[in-house]
Protein backbone atom coordinates (compact mmCIF):
# COMPACT_ATOMS: atom_id res chain seq x y z
CA UNK A 1 0.00 0.00 0.00
CA UNK A 2 0.95 3.24 -0.75
CA UNK A 3 1.78 5.94 1.65
CA UNK A 4 1.14 9.56 0.78
CA UNK A 5 1.86 12.29 3.05
CA UNK A 6 -0.13 15.92 2.78
CA UNK A 7 3.08 18.39 4.49
CA UNK A 8 1.58 21.79 5.48
CA UNK A 9 1.08 23.61 8.68
CA UNK A 10 -2.50 23.63 8.49
CA UNK A 11 -3.26 26.51 5.68
CA UNK A 12 -5.51 27.02 3.92
CA UNK A 13 -3.87 26.07 0.55
CA UNK A 14 -2.63 22.30 2.53
CA UNK A 15 -6.21 21.54 3.01
CA UNK A 16 -6.96 22.01 -0.15
CA UNK A 17 -3.86 19.70 -1.49
CA UNK A 18 -5.44 17.15 0.68
CA UNK A 19 -8.61 17.26 -0.51
CA UNK A 20 -7.33 16.89 -4.19
CA UNK A 21 -5.11 14.00 -3.08
CA UNK A 22 -7.79 11.59 -1.57
CA UNK A 23 -9.82 12.43 -4.92
CA UNK A 24 -6.31 11.28 -6.80
CA UNK A 25 -6.43 8.63 -5.09
CA UNK A 26 -10.26 7.85 -5.52
CA UNK A 27 -10.27 8.05 -9.32
CA UNK A 28 -6.87 6.31 -9.72
CA UNK A 29 -8.33 3.88 -7.82
CA UNK A 30 -5.09 3.24 -5.91
CA UNK A 31 -5.29 1.76 -2.28
CA UNK A 32 -2.89 4.27 -0.17
CA UNK A 33 -3.14 6.06 3.14
CA UNK A 34 -3.68 9.25 3.04
CA UNK A 35 -2.20 11.24 5.99
CA UNK A 36 -1.63 15.08 6.55
CA UNK A 37 1.78 15.97 8.59
CA UNK A 38 1.37 19.30 10.27
CA UNK A 39 4.37 19.25 12.79
CA UNK A 40 6.54 21.90 11.47
CA UNK A 41 9.57 19.52 12.65
CA UNK A 42 8.55 16.52 10.75
CA UNK A 43 8.31 18.82 7.24
CA UNK A 44 11.63 20.45 7.78
CA UNK A 45 13.08 16.56 7.54
CA UNK A 46 11.60 16.51 4.42
CA UNK A 47 13.07 18.91 3.04
CA UNK A 48 10.69 21.67 2.81
CA UNK A 49 10.83 25.24 3.00
CA UNK A 50 7.79 26.28 0.70
CA UNK A 51 4.15 24.48 1.66
CA UNK A 52 2.29 22.50 0.76
CA UNK A 53 4.29 19.37 -0.45
CA UNK A 54 3.71 16.04 -0.84
CA UNK A 55 5.46 12.97 -0.14
CA UNK A 56 4.49 9.49 -1.88
CA UNK A 57 6.65 6.52 -0.44
CA UNK A 58 9.03 9.31 1.19
CA UNK A 59 9.78 11.03 -1.95
CA UNK A 60 8.56 14.25 -2.00
CA UNK A 61 6.88 14.99 -5.40
CA UNK A 62 5.64 18.55 -5.19
CA UNK A 63 6.12 21.86 -2.91
CA UNK A 64 5.30 24.91 -3.02
CA UNK A 65 1.94 24.63 -4.87
CA UNK A 66 -1.19 22.99 -5.53
CA UNK A 67 -1.22 20.98 -7.86
CA UNK A 68 -4.39 20.11 -10.46
CA UNK A 69 -5.96 16.34 -9.41
CA UNK A 70 -4.80 15.17 -12.83
CA UNK A 71 -0.82 16.14 -11.76
CA UNK A 72 -1.43 13.90 -8.65
CA UNK A 73 -2.81 11.24 -10.01
CA UNK A 74 0.30 11.03 -12.70
CA UNK A 75 2.43 11.20 -9.75
CA UNK A 76 0.45 7.83 -8.33
CA UNK A 77 1.25 6.00 -11.35
CA UNK B 1 -1.37 59.73 -25.90
CA UNK B 2 0.84 56.80 -24.31
CA UNK B 3 -0.30 58.40 -21.20
CA UNK B 4 -3.59 58.36 -22.28
CA UNK B 5 -3.88 54.85 -22.64
CA UNK B 6 -1.61 53.91 -19.53
CA UNK B 7 -3.60 55.84 -17.17
CA UNK B 8 -7.01 55.04 -18.44
CA UNK B 9 -8.20 58.30 -19.84
CA UNK B 10 -9.72 56.42 -22.07
CA UNK B 11 -11.46 54.54 -19.83
CA UNK B 12 -13.15 57.66 -17.99
CA UNK B 13 -13.79 59.26 -21.01
CA UNK B 14 -16.28 55.88 -21.78
CA UNK B 15 -17.67 55.62 -18.75
CA UNK B 16 -18.48 59.29 -18.83
CA UNK B 17 -20.09 58.74 -22.20
CA UNK B 18 -22.04 55.48 -20.60
CA UNK B 19 -22.93 57.50 -17.90
CA UNK B 20 -24.40 60.12 -19.78
CA UNK B 21 -26.40 57.16 -21.82
CA UNK B 22 -28.23 56.68 -19.06
CA UNK B 23 -29.19 59.86 -17.67
CA UNK B 24 -26.40 60.56 -14.76
CA UNK B 25 -25.05 63.98 -14.53
CA UNK B 26 -21.29 64.14 -13.87
CA UNK B 27 -21.55 67.22 -12.19
CA UNK B 28 -23.20 65.88 -9.31
CA UNK B 29 -22.20 64.03 -6.33
CA UNK B 30 -23.34 60.94 -7.27
CA UNK B 31 -22.48 60.92 -10.83
CA UNK B 32 -18.87 61.38 -9.60
CA UNK B 33 -18.84 58.69 -6.73
CA UNK B 34 -20.43 55.92 -9.62
CA UNK B 35 -18.12 57.13 -12.10
CA UNK B 36 -15.06 56.60 -9.89
CA UNK B 37 -16.51 53.39 -8.95
CA UNK B 38 -17.07 52.11 -11.97
CA UNK B 39 -13.75 53.06 -13.66
CA UNK B 40 -11.56 52.01 -10.71
CA UNK B 41 -13.31 48.38 -10.61
CA UNK B 42 -13.14 48.10 -13.85
CA UNK B 43 -9.14 49.63 -14.29
CA UNK B 44 -7.66 47.63 -11.33
CA UNK B 45 -9.39 44.49 -12.68
CA UNK B 46 -7.53 44.98 -16.06
CA UNK B 47 -4.36 45.97 -14.47
CA UNK B 48 -3.96 43.14 -12.45
CA UNK B 49 -4.74 40.56 -14.60
CA UNK B 50 -2.67 41.46 -16.65
CA UNK B 51 0.49 42.77 -15.03
CA UNK B 52 0.41 39.63 -12.18
CA UNK B 53 0.28 37.47 -15.14
CA UNK B 54 3.59 38.47 -16.59
CA UNK B 55 5.49 39.71 -13.13
CA UNK B 56 4.64 35.72 -12.44
CA UNK B 57 5.78 34.70 -15.48
CA UNK B 58 9.42 36.71 -14.09
CA UNK B 59 9.02 35.42 -10.34
CA UNK B 60 8.45 31.51 -11.60
CA UNK B 61 12.32 31.69 -12.25
CA UNK B 62 13.03 32.13 -8.53
CA UNK B 63 12.32 30.05 -5.54
CA UNK B 64 12.77 29.94 -2.22
CA UNK B 65 14.84 27.14 -2.33
CA UNK B 66 16.86 29.16 -4.52
CA UNK B 67 17.13 32.26 -2.55
CA UNK B 68 18.47 30.08 0.53
CA UNK B 69 21.08 28.86 -1.71
CA UNK B 70 22.35 32.48 -2.70
CA UNK B 71 21.80 33.94 1.00
CA UNK B 72 23.79 30.85 2.42
CA UNK B 73 27.10 31.87 0.39
CA UNK B 74 26.87 35.62 1.15
CA UNK B 75 27.79 37.93 4.46
CA UNK B 76 27.74 40.86 5.67
CA UNK B 77 26.13 44.05 4.38
CA UNK B 78 24.98 43.17 0.50
CA UNK B 79 23.43 40.01 2.04
CA UNK B 80 20.60 42.64 3.87
CA UNK B 81 20.35 44.04 0.41
CA UNK B 82 20.24 41.04 -1.46
CA UNK B 83 17.65 39.40 0.31
CA UNK B 84 15.82 42.04 0.59
CA UNK B 85 15.87 42.60 -3.11
CA UNK B 86 14.91 39.04 -3.35
CA UNK B 87 11.80 39.05 -1.06
CA UNK B 88 10.28 41.36 -3.53
CA UNK B 89 10.57 38.47 -6.54
CA UNK B 90 10.54 35.26 -5.01
CA UNK B 91 7.10 33.65 -4.64
CA UNK B 92 6.04 33.09 -1.13
CA UNK B 93 3.10 32.56 0.73
CA UNK B 94 3.18 34.21 4.43
CA UNK B 95 1.43 30.62 5.37
CA UNK B 96 4.94 29.60 4.88
CA UNK B 97 6.74 31.88 6.58
CA UNK B 98 7.55 29.98 9.56
CA UNK B 99 8.82 26.82 7.81
CA UNK B 100 10.90 29.20 5.34
CA UNK B 101 12.79 31.08 8.76
CA UNK B 102 13.52 27.42 10.20
CA UNK B 103 15.02 26.79 6.91
CA UNK B 104 17.01 30.27 6.64
CA UNK B 105 18.30 29.57 10.21
CA UNK B 106 19.32 26.10 9.59
CA UNK B 107 21.16 27.03 6.18
CA UNK B 108 22.90 29.19 8.33
CA UNK B 109 21.65 32.36 6.98
CA UNK B 110 22.11 35.16 9.92
CA UNK B 111 18.95 36.18 11.65
CA UNK B 112 19.16 39.84 10.40
CA UNK B 113 19.17 38.54 7.22
CA UNK B 114 16.33 36.74 7.51
CA UNK B 115 14.34 39.41 8.69
CA UNK B 116 14.96 41.30 5.66
CA UNK B 117 13.56 39.18 3.56
CA UNK B 118 10.22 38.56 5.69
CA UNK B 119 9.83 42.62 5.88
CA UNK B 120 10.27 43.05 2.18
CA UNK B 121 8.69 40.51 0.68
CA UNK B 122 4.66 41.56 1.91
CA UNK B 123 5.29 45.03 1.32
CA UNK B 124 6.78 45.05 -2.09
CA UNK B 125 4.20 42.21 -3.93
CA UNK B 126 3.28 42.30 -7.63
CA UNK B 127 -0.13 43.53 -6.55
CA UNK B 128 0.41 46.41 -4.80
CA UNK B 129 3.16 47.36 -7.24
CA UNK B 130 0.66 47.35 -9.96
CA UNK B 131 -2.53 48.98 -8.08
CA UNK B 132 -0.10 52.01 -7.18
CA UNK B 133 1.40 52.12 -10.59
CA UNK B 134 -2.22 52.36 -11.73
CA UNK B 135 -3.58 55.03 -9.43
CA UNK B 136 -0.50 57.44 -8.81
CA UNK B 137 2.11 56.33 -11.53
CA UNK B 138 5.23 55.14 -12.23
CA UNK B 139 6.78 57.73 -9.85
CA UNK B 140 5.17 56.72 -7.39
CA UNK B 141 5.23 53.00 -7.37
CA UNK B 142 8.89 52.96 -7.89
CA UNK B 143 9.90 55.31 -4.69
CA UNK B 144 7.35 52.64 -2.81
CA UNK B 145 9.22 49.87 -4.19
CA UNK B 146 12.60 51.24 -3.46
CA UNK B 147 11.16 52.62 0.09
CA UNK B 148 10.06 48.93 1.05
CA UNK B 149 13.57 47.32 0.03
CA UNK B 150 15.29 49.95 2.15
CA UNK B 151 13.05 49.22 5.03
CA UNK B 152 13.83 45.51 4.56
CA UNK B 153 17.39 46.05 4.91
CA UNK B 154 18.02 48.73 7.65
CA UNK B 155 15.07 47.12 9.70
CA UNK B 156 17.24 43.52 8.74
CA UNK B 157 20.08 45.07 9.52
CA UNK B 158 19.03 46.53 13.54
CA UNK B 159 18.31 43.38 14.00
CA UNK B 160 21.37 41.76 13.42
CA UNK B 161 23.37 44.07 15.07
CA UNK B 162 21.21 44.42 18.56
CA UNK B 163 21.85 40.13 18.42
CA UNK B 164 18.66 38.94 18.68
CA UNK B 165 19.44 35.28 18.27
CA UNK B 166 18.72 34.33 21.73
CA UNK B 167 14.88 35.06 20.91
CA UNK B 168 14.47 32.43 18.99
CA UNK B 169 12.95 29.73 20.12
CA UNK B 170 15.77 26.78 20.33
CA UNK B 171 13.75 23.80 18.71
CA UNK B 172 14.31 26.09 16.11
CA UNK B 173 18.40 25.69 16.19
CA UNK B 174 18.14 21.90 16.23
CA UNK B 175 15.81 21.70 13.45
CA UNK B 176 17.82 18.84 10.86
CA UNK B 177 16.88 19.74 7.38
CA UNK B 178 16.10 17.27 4.75
CA UNK B 179 17.86 17.73 1.33
CA UNK B 180 15.57 19.76 -1.07
CA UNK B 181 15.64 18.79 -4.89
CA UNK B 182 15.28 22.17 -6.75
CA UNK B 183 12.83 20.99 -9.70
CA UNK B 184 13.65 21.77 -12.70
CA UNK B 185 10.18 23.83 -14.65
CA UNK B 186 9.07 23.80 -18.18
CA UNK B 187 7.62 26.82 -20.03
CA UNK B 188 4.14 24.87 -20.14
CA UNK B 189 4.25 25.07 -15.67
CA UNK B 190 5.63 28.72 -15.83
CA UNK B 191 2.54 29.82 -17.87
CA UNK B 192 0.54 27.39 -15.54
CA UNK B 193 1.99 29.27 -12.36
CA UNK B 194 1.06 32.55 -14.12
CA UNK B 195 -2.60 31.63 -14.97
CA UNK B 196 -3.07 30.35 -11.24
CA UNK B 197 -1.36 33.07 -9.44
CA UNK B 198 -4.14 35.60 -11.19
CA UNK B 199 -6.54 33.16 -10.40
CA UNK B 200 -5.63 32.74 -7.04
CA UNK B 201 -5.12 36.99 -6.81
CA UNK B 202 -8.08 37.94 -7.91
CA UNK B 203 -10.25 35.67 -6.31
CA UNK B 204 -8.30 36.53 -3.11
CA UNK B 205 -8.54 40.48 -2.64
CA UNK B 206 -11.91 41.37 -5.54
CA UNK B 207 -13.94 41.28 -2.33
CA UNK B 208 -11.03 43.50 -0.71
CA UNK B 209 -10.81 45.67 -3.95
CA UNK B 210 -14.91 46.34 -4.51
CA UNK B 211 -15.21 47.40 -0.41
CA UNK B 212 -11.91 49.67 -0.82
CA UNK B 213 -13.65 51.76 -4.21
CA UNK B 214 -16.95 51.62 -2.51
CA UNK B 215 -15.60 53.46 0.28
CA UNK B 216 -13.37 55.47 -1.83
CA UNK B 217 -15.84 56.09 -3.98
CA UNK B 218 -18.11 57.63 -1.16
CA UNK B 219 -15.02 60.14 0.22
CA UNK B 220 -14.32 60.46 -3.54
CA UNK B 221 -18.74 62.27 -4.05
CA UNK B 222 -19.08 63.34 0.35
CA UNK B 223 -15.94 63.52 2.31
CA UNK B 224 -15.66 67.14 3.50
CA UNK B 225 -11.85 68.09 1.96
CA UNK B 226 -11.23 70.95 3.98
CA UNK B 227 -11.38 68.49 7.06
CA UNK B 228 -9.39 66.02 5.98
CA UNK B 229 -6.75 68.49 4.43
CA UNK B 230 -6.58 69.83 8.59
CA UNK B 231 -6.40 66.41 9.99
CA UNK B 232 -4.56 64.10 7.50
CA UNK B 233 -2.98 66.08 5.34
CA UNK B 234 0.71 67.09 4.96
CA UNK B 235 1.03 69.49 7.07
CA UNK B 236 0.03 67.61 9.63
CA UNK B 237 2.92 66.45 11.69
CA UNK B 238 0.68 63.73 13.48
CA UNK B 239 -0.77 62.45 10.45
CA UNK B 240 1.16 59.73 9.15
CA UNK B 241 2.20 58.45 12.64
CA UNK B 242 -1.99 57.99 13.36
CA UNK B 243 -1.86 56.72 10.10
CA UNK B 244 0.57 53.56 10.86
CA UNK B 245 -0.99 52.70 13.89
CA UNK B 246 -3.99 52.53 12.79
CA UNK B 247 -3.26 49.83 10.15
CA UNK B 248 -1.85 47.62 12.31
CA UNK B 249 -4.59 45.36 13.88
CA UNK B 250 -6.04 46.06 10.74
CA UNK B 251 -6.92 42.90 8.91
CA UNK B 252 -7.08 44.02 5.45
CA UNK B 253 -5.64 43.56 2.18
CA UNK B 254 -3.42 46.53 1.21
CA UNK B 255 -4.72 46.08 -2.22
CA UNK B 256 -7.80 46.97 -0.57
CA UNK B 257 -6.87 50.14 0.86
CA UNK B 258 -5.31 51.86 -2.02
CA UNK B 259 -8.53 52.88 -3.37
CA UNK B 260 -9.01 55.13 -0.35
CA UNK B 261 -5.66 56.16 -0.35
CA UNK B 262 -6.42 57.62 -3.81
CA UNK B 263 -9.70 59.34 -2.35
CA UNK B 264 -7.96 60.20 0.25
CA UNK B 265 -4.85 61.63 -1.60
CA UNK B 266 -7.29 63.38 -4.16
CA UNK B 267 -9.08 64.70 -1.09
CA UNK B 268 -5.64 66.11 0.07
CA UNK B 269 -4.33 63.84 2.42
CA UNK B 270 -0.76 63.39 2.20
CA UNK B 271 0.52 60.61 -0.08
CA UNK B 272 3.10 59.96 2.31
CA UNK B 273 0.38 59.16 5.07
CA UNK B 274 -1.20 56.96 2.57
CA UNK B 275 1.52 55.06 1.60
CA UNK B 276 2.89 54.51 5.25
CA UNK B 277 -1.15 53.28 5.87
CA UNK B 278 -0.55 50.73 3.25
CA UNK B 279 2.97 49.62 4.11
CA UNK B 280 1.71 49.14 7.61
CA UNK B 281 -1.30 46.86 6.61
CA UNK B 282 0.76 44.26 4.93
CA UNK B 283 3.90 44.88 7.10
CA UNK B 284 3.15 44.41 10.38
CA UNK B 285 -0.58 43.21 9.36
CA UNK B 286 -1.25 40.93 13.26
CA UNK B 287 -1.97 37.57 11.85
CA UNK B 288 1.75 37.26 9.93
CA UNK B 289 3.31 38.72 13.20
CA UNK B 290 1.17 36.11 14.84
CA UNK B 291 2.40 33.19 12.76
CA UNK B 292 5.79 33.87 13.96
CA UNK B 293 5.07 33.32 17.91
CA UNK B 294 5.95 29.66 16.55
CA UNK B 295 9.64 30.36 15.81
CA UNK B 296 10.41 33.57 18.20
CA UNK B 297 9.61 35.03 21.52
CA UNK B 298 7.57 37.42 21.59
CA UNK B 299 10.11 40.04 23.18
CA UNK B 300 12.15 39.36 19.47
CA UNK B 301 8.37 40.43 17.22
CA UNK B 302 7.94 43.61 19.91
CA UNK B 303 11.28 45.06 18.60
CA UNK B 304 10.50 43.61 14.94
CA UNK B 305 7.35 45.60 15.26
CA UNK B 306 8.87 48.57 16.62
CA UNK B 307 11.55 49.14 14.18
CA UNK B 308 9.72 48.31 10.72
CA UNK B 309 6.84 50.74 12.34
CA UNK B 310 9.63 53.42 12.80
CA UNK B 311 10.83 52.63 9.18
CA UNK B 312 7.91 52.97 7.48
CA UNK B 313 7.16 56.07 10.03
CA UNK B 314 10.23 58.18 8.41
CA UNK B 315 9.34 56.41 4.64
CA UNK B 316 5.75 58.39 5.12
CA UNK B 317 7.25 61.66 6.20
CA UNK B 318 9.93 61.39 3.39
CA UNK B 319 7.07 61.33 0.85
CA UNK B 320 5.09 64.01 2.28
CA UNK B 321 7.57 66.10 2.43
CA UNK B 322 9.50 65.32 -1.12
CA UNK B 323 6.36 63.95 -3.37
Amino acid sequence: MMKIEVLGTGCKKCKELYERTLEAVKTEGVEAEVIKEENIVKIMEAGLMSTPGLRIDGKVVSYGKVPKVEEIRSYLK
Amino acid sequence: MIGYILNFGWLGDLVTKLLLLFGVDMGTRFGESVHFFIFDVIKILILLSLMIFFISYIRSYFSVEKTKRTLEKMGGFKSHVMASLLGTVTPFCSCSSVPLFIGFVEGGIPLGVTFSFLITSPIVNEAAFIILLGTFGVKVAVFYAIAGVTVGVVGGYIIHILKLEKYVEEYVYKVKMGHTEIKKITRKERIEFAKENVKETVSKIWLYLLIGIGIGAFIHGWAPEDLLVKYAGPENPFGVFVATIVAIPLYSNAMGTIPIAEALINKGVGIGTALAFMMATTALSFPETVLLKKVVKVKLIMIFVAIVGTGILIVGYLFNYFL
